[in-house]
């Protein structure tokens, strides 16, 4: 999928659960491994991996914590 | 099959100390303040009347229902006198006959003697009237002044008005004022003149009538009465059902005589509604027999082809071996599925049961990701239950209301008739909406406080009223002490406390006026029950799941939660949107919201169905057309929903079905989707259908078939006959049993079955050994998830801007008369209050840009365009602009954006910079689109056999 549009939405979790109280990063991988089908969090991943272009630092640290299922 | 007969006490109903009295010698008990009328129907005397009926408040015009009470003089009127200890009350004397015949005689010497002809003939108060006091003759003769030759409104196309046969008991206008609140007609004229007047004496379809049948329904005579019963004639039995229209629920007794459609007449027991109704539940059923219905299974290779009629054999066939092999070539998780919130609770399950075992994924989602999602995942982290806290009922106990993103007078008109109500009686009112809804200033009703934010700006304002409320001590810790998250309540107070979330600092951002925000806060916390009611304007935003969890924080802070009066609502859109929740419509949820990753849940699942479960989760519906258009979603099962209408940035979901190889649509017409579908499988109307709906309050209720499926199949049938084509048996022999199962592995549906359903009437889950009986109110005794949790909620500004070159921000909605897509209401006569969809913008706004009032204009995004008709009005504000989507030839979502709620990817409906410009009417895409689904809708037909 689109990179752009998953950094967004990425990023967009990201900042709420930076506002939170704890592990903004945690909060924001247990969101990704619970609500982003498995090709969505491969494609990121992907971004990630390849410079992670205009993922925000906890977003980027989120999706390092990702650990996707073997397709 | 016999009428549901539903008895009218004349008056309505009191609670009170319990009173003994004697009416016509024998002992009966009523509550102080029942009328006399009412007490003695409640013991089995029926005393003749014209003027009461039990919806209304007594009147005491009519004087046929007088009695005798030894010890007073004179004969008072049983429906205006209320019952006393020790009353000896006379119903049948001598002088009461003879009074009552000359009352009679009166009315009936201004009465058109037509009863063989007159479509009430059977079901005429005046007639029974007659009857019941004995009426032989008239000595006035017909031959006096009279009204006979008065010409009839035939204006409202469901509804016609004979003034030739009013009575003047004046029911009808009490109807409009008392149980739906428009104060539409009144009595013009003195004495002899006096006659129904809608407005200022102009015609029903003029006037500010709504449609809503309620003086229809109040008519003792034909002088107000529907054109079906005129057209058909009299119903011979009938059945209750829950209307498949808005998420209120209302229960309606279909009317029928053999298997057609009488009229829909409202269920006084229906505990939603309570006897009223709206203009789509009572009158806009016409869609069910519209020539447009497909009626016969067809499938096509190409898109561009025209549709082959085929068996339904052939049909289900195809379909599961197209949705197969894509599986065999593209991989298990290149297809999926669609529930519909228009559908019922058992239909659902099947839907994301077929998905989940004989798929073998999760890609099953449903509408109410374009409009609920973040309720539910907001409600579930601040209470742990993902559903409103209160029954429609509470609101008869709310002092102070806030309505945010809602507009219920035409969203949900009969929740807002009782709402109208309580305000009327002295609630105190709060709209926030960047429009002025009609519940701002409406008759007897005025909201203390409008608070007209910029959209978008919804959090903001919702800390500024917490900051109020906490900067001002208006917190109540007792209830959060007792029932909340302290440490957590600590840190939220700090953050809402900040300068930055203070009134001044918000008004900025929101455009709302500092002292209103202050003013509305102290109001809620502080004016008694609070109660909130929110729609899609709360929830279709980047920030939609924060403003949930925001208006939960500030209920929780004021202690707002737990008991009647209260309560956080949000109101749904569709009929089943609660329920296509419940079943587990969700790509991460199993029914009764359990993630599939969960083991335990997952378990239960598997062994009653006999088949492993994915524990990843699916893709949501934005996300299947991002796969689409990316090449690894290639197939699709759309049980009664329009996604290419209904979803944001028309383009991109055409992109995303014209990119599939496969796609199966369920519906009642050939909408938008089925333009790019393969496969069309004709759906079944809720009268022809058994099953379950769950509205707003999360009562579940009975769908009752009353006439066959018309295209020979169920929707259930056709669902569980495609999962056994694609090798998944689905053994049911009736929806009963689908939710039988639905009880068996979901905790919070354990008690419901149809047997219990038919023997209460309703449930509201939870329903299980603790609640057996349902659950009203939630929360009472303390949140299901334990301790009430605040959450941060920092303001974002959405990243849609407006610039210059799109410097207004449009915001979408809905219009009483139509609904959703418009699918069903657009055939129906409904279009005639709305035959296309309009922009209103302001008058500023509309000048700076050469805009009359009626002008086409070319409302542009960064998405795209479209074209339409402005209304000019100071509805909206200067910068923001609106319309609805009701409308094909318009497709207002074209025009928004594909940003989405944080949380949940619902998408951000509310909030689209735009431009909009003179134009001379449709473009050129309109056009195209238009011949596109002209064709589309070609239909081969087999040749008749020889």
């Amino acid at each position: 999928m689109s990179p752009e549009k998953l950094v967004h939405m990425a990023n967009q979790i990201a900042a709420f659960f930076a506002g939170q109280h704890g592990d903004a990063a945690a909060a924001t991988a247990d969101h990704l491994a619970k609500f982003w089908e498995p090709r969505m969090r491969r494609d990121i991943l992907a971004h990630e991996a390849a410079g992670g272009a205009g993922l925000s630092a906890v977003a980027r640290d989120a999706v390092r914590r990702l650990h996707v299922a073997a397709a | 099959m016999t009428m549901v007969q539903e008895i009218d006490y004349g008056t309505p109903a009191r609670t009170g100390r319990i009173v003994r009295l004697t009416i016509d010698g024998r002992t009966v008990e009523a509550p102080e303040g029942t009328s006399i009328m009412r007490a003695a129907m409640a013991g089995g005397t029926q005393i003749p009347k014209l003027c009461a009926t039990d919806s209304v408040a007594a009147f005491g015009s009519c004087r046929l229902c007088l009695v005798e009470i030894d010890g007073r003089p004179g004969t008072p009127a049983s429906c205006t006198t209320p019952v006393a200890e020790g009353m000896a009350v006379r119903t049948q004397t001598e002088r009461l006959k003879t009074l009552r015949r000359g009352v009679m005689e009166l009315y009936i010497s201004d009465h058109p003697l037509d009863c063989l002809t007159c479509a009430a003939n059977g079901d005429c108060e005046l007639q029974d009237m007659a009857g019941a006091v004995g009426l032989r003759e008239v000595r006035y003769g017909y031959a006096g002044e009279n009204h006979l030759g008065e010409a009839k409104d035939l204006s409202n196309p469901y509804f016609a008005y004979d003034p030739a046969k009013c009575i003047v008991c004046s029911r009808c206008v009490r109807a409009c004022e008392e149980v739906q609140g428009t104060f539409a007609l009144t009595i013009a004229g003195r004495g002899f003149e006096s006659r129904v007047s809608p407005g200022m004496g102009e015609a029903f379809m003029d006037s500010e009538c709504v449609s809503c049948g309620a003086c229809v329904q109040a008519c003792p005579t034909a002088t107000l009465i529907e054109k079906s019963v005129v057209e058909i004639g009299q119903p011979e039995h009938s059945v209750v059902t829950t209307c498949a229209y808005c998420g209120v629920g209302c229960a309606y007794k279909a009317e029928m005589r053999g298997d057609e459609l009488v009229r829909m007449v409202p269920y006084k027991d229906g505990k939603a509604n309570h006897g009223h109704s709206c203009v789509k539940g009572r009158f806009a059923w016409g869609y069910a027999t519209h020539r447009e219905r497909i009626l016969k299974p067809m499938i096509r290779a190409r898109i561009t082809d025209p549709w082959q009629e085929v068996s339904w054999e052939t049909a289900i066939a195809h379909a599961a071996a197209e949705l197969r092999r894509i599986q065999a070539t593209h991989g298990k998780g290149a297809v999926g599925g669609i529930t519909s919130s228009r559908c019922t609770n058992e239909e659902t399950f099947l839907v994301q049961k077929l998905v989940r075992a004989a798929l073998g994924n999760n890609n099953v989602d449903t509408c109410a990701r374009v409009c609920h999602s973040p309720t539910g995942y907001g409600l579930k982290t601040a209470f742990g239950t993902s559903a409103g806290t209160q029954d429609f009922d509470s609101v008869e106990q709310a002092d102070v209301v806030i309505v945010i993103g809602a507009n219920p007078t035409d969203g949900h008109p009969v929740f807002a008739s009782r709402l109208k109500k309580r305000l009327r009686e002295g609630a105190q009112l709060i709209v926030i909406d960047p429009r002025r809804i009609d519940l701002v200033r409406t008759p007897h009703v005025e909201a203390a406080y409008h608070l007209p934010l910029r959209p978008g700006t919804n959090v903001a304002v919702l800390d500024a009223l917490a900051h109020v409320v906490v900067t001002e001590g208006l917190v109540d810790e007792a209830f959060v002490r007792e029932r909340c998250d302290w440490d957590d309540f600590q840190e939220w107070a700090a953050f809402v406390a900040e300068a930055r979330n203070s009134p001044e600092a918000v008004e900025r951002v929101s455009g709302v006026p500092a002292d209103l925000i202050r003013g509305a806060a102290r109001l809620y916390a502080t004016g008694g029950n609070g109660a909130i009611y929110y729609g899609l304007g709360v929830t279709e935003h980047s920030q939609g799941t924060t403003t949930v969890m925001a208006i939960a924080n500030l209920a929780m802070a004021t202690g707002n939660l737990g008991r009647p009066g209260v309560g956080v609502n949000p109101l749904r859109g569709q009929n089943n949107v609660q329920g296509a929740c419940d079943m587990g419509s969700f790509p991460h949820e199993l029914s009764g919201y359990r993630h599939v990753g969960d083991d335990a849940t997952r378990s239960m699942f598997e062994s009653l169905w006999g088949v492993a479960i994915d524990r990843e989760p699916g893709l949501r519906i934005p996300n299947m057309l991002d796969a689409a258009v990316d090449g690894t979603f290639k197939g699709i099962y759309i049980q009664g929903e329009d996604i290419l209408q209904s979803d944001p940035n028309t383009h991109h979901v055409a992109a995303g079905l014209a990119a599939m190889e496969c796609v199966v649509v369920q519906d009642l017409f050939l909408n938008e989707t089925a333009s790019y579908a393969h496969v069309f499988l004709p759906g079944s109307t809720f009268l022809e259908k058994d099953g379950t709906f769950t509205n707003a309050e999360r009562r579940i209720q009975r769908v009752r078939k009353v006439m066959e499926p018309r295209s020979g199949m169920a929707d259930w049938e056709i669902t569980v006959a495609l999962a056994e084509a694609l090798g998944f048996a689905m053994p049911y022999s009736h929806p009963s049993e689908v939710m039988d199962e639905i009880a068996r592995l979901t905790p919070s549906f354990a008690g419901v079955s149809f047997q219990r359903i038919d023997a209460l009437g309703s449930i509201q889950w939870p329903c299980n050994e603790k609640a057996p009986e349902g659950t009203p109110v939630m929360h009472g005794a303390g949140f299901v998830r334990g301790r009430g949790k605040f959450m941060l909620t920092e303001y974002v500004p959405t990243d849609e801007r407006t610039g210059p070159r799109f410097p207004l921000l449009l915001t979408t909605g809905r219009i009483l008369t139509q609904y959703n897509v418009g699918a069903q209401t657009r055939r129906t006569a409904n279009v005639a209050w709305h035959e296309e969809d309009v922009l209103e913008i302001h008058p500023h706004d509309a000048e700076q840009r050469g805009v009359q009032d009626g002008d086409w204009v070319r409302l542009a995004s960064r998405t795209g365009e479209t074209c339409l008709r402005a209304r000019v009005t100071d509805r909206v504000a200067p910068g923001v602009v609106y319309t609805t989507f009701h409308h094909p030839t318009t497709q207002a979502n074209v025009v928004t954006t594909e940003y989405t709620d944080w949380a949940t990817d619902c998408p951000e409906y509310k909030v689209t910079a735009v431009q909009v410009s003179p134009s001379n009417g449709p473009n050129e895409w309109q056009r195209t689109y238009d011949a596109f689904a002209h064709e589309s809708r070609r239909v081969v037909r087999p040749a008749a056999a020889e």
